[in-house]
């Protein structure tokens, strides 16, 4: 039994109560005072410590057309605990695990901070988190440990979206989904959700409104998502990757490739042998 | 809030949050709703899945606006021509609910016939003194004489006409009024297309009436004006008009910017009312003695019961020592001379007629308007306590930019106070809602609660006037002021018992030789009397605590709609105001649709979701009794029982200032002249115009921008300002500007830019967005909105430039409210040159530029002292 998020972009109001209280359940810093001038987003991205992030995307109106033209996107991203997870497969130390929620984990007392996750997420979701960053937070492992090896001595360790792992084991709602004030954040068994979702899309769609899945039955590498989202424009103007690729597919073309290209190499060496003979 | 009680009757929200679900429209402006109170706007996209039409009328495309179905603009400070438009729309073409009108309103009634409109006097109403306020004697009706009830004599009352067929009759007054308050007006000057406003008429008026109804929602961005209370009236008659008031899914949301606001008013924290909006006694009317306020206070419908609250009250102040021979201590209450409201004791302060000052749950020195008149105020005190839970910039006034900690005298005691999770009490919310709350934690380090430093101050003044036996000092040593905690540890701290305190609130019967929390608590208000056998310290939560164990301010049942079982609303736990409305003049729901409560014929009461906003008893057919006492002079059909007559004004005769009827002025410092009227700014508007506080006036060339100003969801202020992770959302006081002025003005987005009015200047960090966009008013003028948030200050994580610092003492002449949501001013790139004022030899001298990179430092610091 999965369990996962249905964000629904159609309901958000961009309040951010998500973010705040992933970071203040999970004891995560703040990343910094920068004013970014990008919309109402100062917190850009997802990363070891930012694990909800609500991405603000305008789309103003041409000055000469009616204002009410205007629209603003607003989507609350999180990691995606993906079918095939490309942070799992990477792992060499079997600290990201799929738990008994079927959601993506790191282990923080595991995780060695060697960062083979971080190219392999598809979605740049994983992140490592700077050991400055260790002295204040506590929550984000679920036992208050931590690898300590990882964290004094290398870049630090691996950190994302744990699913509020602690707070499924007690039985409670993960933190951002709990403070959504308009439901536009859904936690619940991934099959449940998929069915409420694939309703909502249809009652939109009868109101004419663009809606569509991202993340369910999408023919792609990294199966479905356990967040997933509704969407209302295309994935990139969310940031988000089109046809998202599980990078261990490309192993056997890489592979392939590179067997051929030593083959071709030692057919060449060895005319080359011959041909001095 | 005298918008909505000159119309209705009572200073409150009409509908609770909850049931806007219920309506198939919901206009939503002066209010960024989404942003402001985004955990209740979350009603408002049930309603719009429920298939409703959410309309965003808004200076700024806001997220708000992003979660509307239509969004229009609006030039700032223009309300009332697009409000009295869509009122004249509504006339012209009929469709306007007729029976709801006739039967609820005063639209029959005949004005007088030397009344005379803005229309007759170029924006002028008659009764115009030169000494700058109106003599309201002829906003009134034309009356007769009609026999008593009991036939013993005759009474006035106002003359009508069923068939609103006389050219005075209200509603044809209005019509004149608002004739010339047309789409092409609203184009030429409030910038909205006239076809955008004719799409809004057409959607509220199909969204209203017997089947459907349609719900405003309106806050801050409605009030702040010198015209303020006169937006929310127009949006009251427009309102009333479609028939939408006191009906399921209808109302006027006043929707409060902090957690308390609405009890700060219940229980005022203002100068003019004592609790339960019972008057002041004033010397500037025949108020000195007890006979003298209770003829004032005393007046047809609801009021008639004012003796028993102000009693009671007096009963709950004074205790045994308040008698009917010496009137219950009616002597001790302070009387007010004069406008003591905030900004005229800033000025007064600042001129060094202030002595000491409070200032709890308050921070003028970064969100008051010319803040540095009032830091400089500060300065001239002798003494000035704050109580927070962070140091604020009114605690650290002193040692402020450009100031001489050395050169100020004021002695500065600042006393730290309990957060909500660290103490009991109350709060009140916009839904007239009192929620009980308990500590959960003790106070870190030597932080008290409110209620602990208030208690115990009065303590020691009680004890230092113990043994006084000058006549003046009576009123302490006289005052009841035992609640003791229930709980053996904190009475041991010296802490009282809000559950003491709110038992008072809610009032209890008197009995000689006990205290106030030893005796029996009345059950409701309609149990308290005139002649100090029962003692309320606010009467309108009178049944909250209707017995000692029974605290409904703790209730926590909830259903999906009215939830009666949830904490209690006054008055007495009624969720909608007025809601006798909800059926027809003969009790009977409007439609099936729109049912709420109905006159039920079998059981002879009114039954529904909601506790009748009526006499429970009191068939609808029952006729007027002229001359009968209180309410029961009005109809079975009068819905309105607070006001004299049991109907909604929309002629308000003579309640308040600025006149009967709403009218478009423009604000203090506009960029255009009044365009409606010859008259530019409302002529009863209290102004300062001094050295310190100057105006950029009407079309002022070195002001070309309008500037507008607003809250964020990130931020509240201080409290915000030091929680690291909402200060990370929104770091830095930034501006909005639109594209076009980018350009003209060479502003980079990201980059600095520096606003100025004739108050000061301040800087921020550009935020250039197509949200923002230029609007074309008559005679193509173009005008450019800038928005600035209002946040901001010099302490926590984040800090920025204090907004007020831009803002000019104006106020409106009602309820003395700023103006800050419309203003003049120019921008251009770069970084300001000076700190706050303009005029840069006045006392704050030039200072160095701080780089967001010392600020951020200064403010960490700062949390970590505290941390």
């Amino acid at each position: 039994m999965a369990n996962g998020f249905f964000t629904d972009t159609t309901l958000c109001i961009g309040c951010k109560a998500c973010e705040v209280a992933c970071k203040q359940w999970n004891q995560l810093p703040a990343d910094g005072y920068e004013f970014s001038a990008t919309s109402y987003d100062n917190t850009h991205e997802l990363g070891g410590t930012t694990w909800r992030h609500v991405a603000f995307v305008e789309q103003a109106a041409p000055l000469d057309a009616p204002a009410a033209d205007t629209k603003w996107l607003m989507m609350s991203d999180v990691c995606k605990h993906c079918t095939n997870a490309g942070c799992l497969e990477a792992c060499p130390t079997g600290a990201i695990i799929r738990n008994e929620f079927e959601d993506v984990f790191i282990q923080p007392d595991i995780c060695n901070g060697c960062g083979y996750c971080v190219p392999s997420c598809p979605f740049g979701v994983v992140d490592l988190i700077a050991p400055a960053d260790y002295d204040a937070p506590r929550g984000f492992v679920s036992d208050g440990r931590t690898n300590d090896d990882a964290t004094q001595h290398h870049g630090g360790i691996a950190g994302k979206c744990t699913l509020c792992y602690d707070r499924q084991k007690l039985g409670l709602t993960p933190a951002c989904a709990k403070a959504c004030p308009t439901e536009s954040i859904q936690f619940g068994n991934v099959d449940e959700l998929h069915a409420r979702a694939k309703e909502r899309v249809e009652a939109l769609q009868a109101r004419g409104v663009q809606a569509y899945l991202y993340g369910v039955d999408d023919n792609n590498t990294v199966g479905d998502l356990n967040a997933f989202f509704l969407l209302t424009d295309a994935p990139a103007a969310y940031n988000l990757p089109e046809r998202p690729v599980l990078p261990s597919t490309r192993q056997r073309a890489g592979y392939t490739a590179a067997a051929l290209t030593a083959a071709a190499l030692a057919l060449a060496g060895w005319a080359v042998l011959r041909s001095g003979d | 809030m005298p918008g909505l009680g000159a119309s209705f009757g009572r200073g409150g929200a009409t509908t609770f949050v909850q049931d806007l679900v219920n309506a198939d429209c919901i206009l939503i402006e002066g209010s960024n709703f989404a942003e402001c109170h985004p955990v209740a706007f979350r009603f408002v996209m049930t309603a719009k899945e429920r298939g409703a039409t959410i309309i965003h009328v808004d200076p700024r495309y806001t997220r708000t606006s992003a979660a509307a179905n239509l969004y229009a603009p609006i030039r700032s400070g223009t309300d009332i021509v697009f409000l009295g438009a869509l009122i004249n729309w509504v006339l012209t073409n009929e469709r306007y609910f007729k029976e709801y009108v006739t039967a609820f309103t005063n639209a029959p009634y005949l004005v007088r016939e030397d009344f005379q409109d803005t229309e007759d006097l170029d924006g002028l109403f008659s009764g115009w003194r030169e000494a700058g306020t109106y003599d309201t004697s002829t906003w009134a009706f034309e009356m007769e004489e009609v026999p008593r009830f009991d036939g013993e004599g005759t009474v006035k009352v106002p003359m009508r006409d069923e068939t609103l067929a006389h050219p005075r009759c209200v509603i044809n007054v209005l019509r004149r009024h608002f004739s010339r308050y047309t789409p092409q007006m609203v184009e030429d000057v409030c910038g909205m297309p006239a076809a955008t406003m004719e799409q809004i008429a057409n959607l509220l008026a199909d969204n209203s009436g017997r089947e459907r109804t349609t719900a405003f929602a309106y806050a801050v961005g409605w009030t702040q004006h010198t015209v303020g209370v006169q937006y929310i009236r127009t949006a009251g008659i427009l309102q009333t008009l479609l028939g939408n008031m006191g009906r399921p899914g209808g109302g006027i949301m006043a929707l409060r910017g902090h957690a308390n606001i609405q009890g700060a008013t219940d229980i005022p924290t203002l100068y003019d009312l004592l609790p339960g909006y019972l008057p002041m006694p004033s010397t500037l009317r025949d108020e000195q003695t007890f006979a003298g306020y209770l003829k004032n206070a005393t007046k047809p419908g609801w009021w008639s019961n004012a003796p028993k609250y102000i009693t009671s009250l007096l009963k709950a102040y004074y205790g045994e020592a308040a008698t009917p021979e010496n009137d219950f201590c009616f002597e001790y209450l302070p009387q007010i001379s004069g406008d003591y409201s905030v900004l005229p004791t800033q000025i007064s302060m600042k001129d060094g007629n202030v002595k000491g000052y409070f200032v709890i749950g308050m921070n003028p020195a970064s969100s008051g308007q010319n803040a540095e008149l009032a830091r400089a105020a500060l300065e001239r005190l002798e003494w000035m306590v704050v109580v927070d839970s962070y140091e604020t910039e009114t605690a650290s006034f002193w040692r402020r930019e450009g100031a001489d900690p050395a050169k100020i005298g004021t002695e500065m005691f600042f006393l730290p106070c309990a957060t909500v999770l660290e103490k009991d009490g109350t709060m009140v919310n916009t839904n007239r809602m009192l929620q009980f709350h308990d500590k959960a934690v003790q106070p870190a380090g030597d932080a008290k609660s409110d209620l602990y430093l208030i208690y115990q101050l009065g303590m020691r003044l009680k004890t230092l006037y113990a043994n006084s036996t000058d006549p003046k000092d009576r009123p302490i040593r006289d005052l009841t002021w035992e609640y003791p905690h229930e709980d053996e540890h904190e009475r041991q701290r010296g802490e009282p018992s809000a559950v003491k305190v709110l038992q008072e609130i809610n009032g209890y019967k008197v009995e000689p030789g006990k205290r106030g929390y030893e005796c029996e608590q009345v059950a409701a208000f309609a149990d308290l009397k005139d002649d100090g056998s029962t003692a309320c310290g606010a009467w309108i939560f009178s049944g909250v605590f209707p017995d000692k164990a029974t605290n409904r301010a703790r209730n926590r049942v909830k259903d999906d709609w009215t939830s009666l079982g949830w904490g209690f609303s006054w008055p007495a736990n009624r969720r909608m105001l007025y809601n006798r409305a909800s059926a027809d003049p003969d009790g009977k729901p409007w439609s099936e649709r729109k049912k709420y409560m109905y006159w039920d014929e079998e059981a002879k009461k009114w039954a529904g979701p909601d506790i009748p906003d009526f006499p429970a008893t009191k068939d609808p057919r029952t006729p007027r009794k002229p001359g009968a006492t209180g309410i029961d002079a009005h109809a079975g059909s009068d819905p309105f029982i607070m006001q004299p007559d049991g109907r909604m004004q929309i002629f308000a005769a003579g309640t308040l200032k600025d006149g009967p009827l709403p009218a478009h002025y423009e604000p203090m410092d506009s960029i255009v002249r009044n365009h409606v009227y010859g008259q530019q700014n409302n002529p009863a508007l209290r102004e300062f115009d001094r050295d310190d506080n100057r105006y950029n006036g009407p079309e002022n060339p070195d002001f070309p921008y309008v500037l507008t100003t607003y809250r964020l969801t990130e931020h509240s202020g201080i409290m915000t300002r030091y929680v690291p992770w909402l200060a990370e959302l929104q770091p830095a006081l930034f501006v909005e500007i639109d594209p076009e002025l980018a350009v003209l003005k060479g502003i980079k987005n990201g980059g600095w830019a520096t606003i100025k009015t004739r108050v000061g200047e301040i800087e921020a960090r550009a935020l250039v967005s197509g949200r923002m966009r230029p609007l074309r008013l008559g005679k193509g003028q173009r005008v450019h909105q800038i928005g600035i948030p209002y946040n901001y200050g010099t302490l926590g994580y984040t800090s920025g430039d204090v907004v007020g610092d831009l803002i000019p003492l104006a106020m409106d002449p009602n309820v003395s409210i700023h103006e800050a949501k419309t203003l003049t001013c120019d921008i251009r790139p770069g970084r300001r040159a000076s700190y706050g004022r303009t005029d840069v030899d006045a006392a704050v001298p030039v200072s160095q530029h701080t780089t967001a990179g010392e600020s951020h430092a200064h403010g960490v610091d700062h949390g970590g002292d505290r941390g």
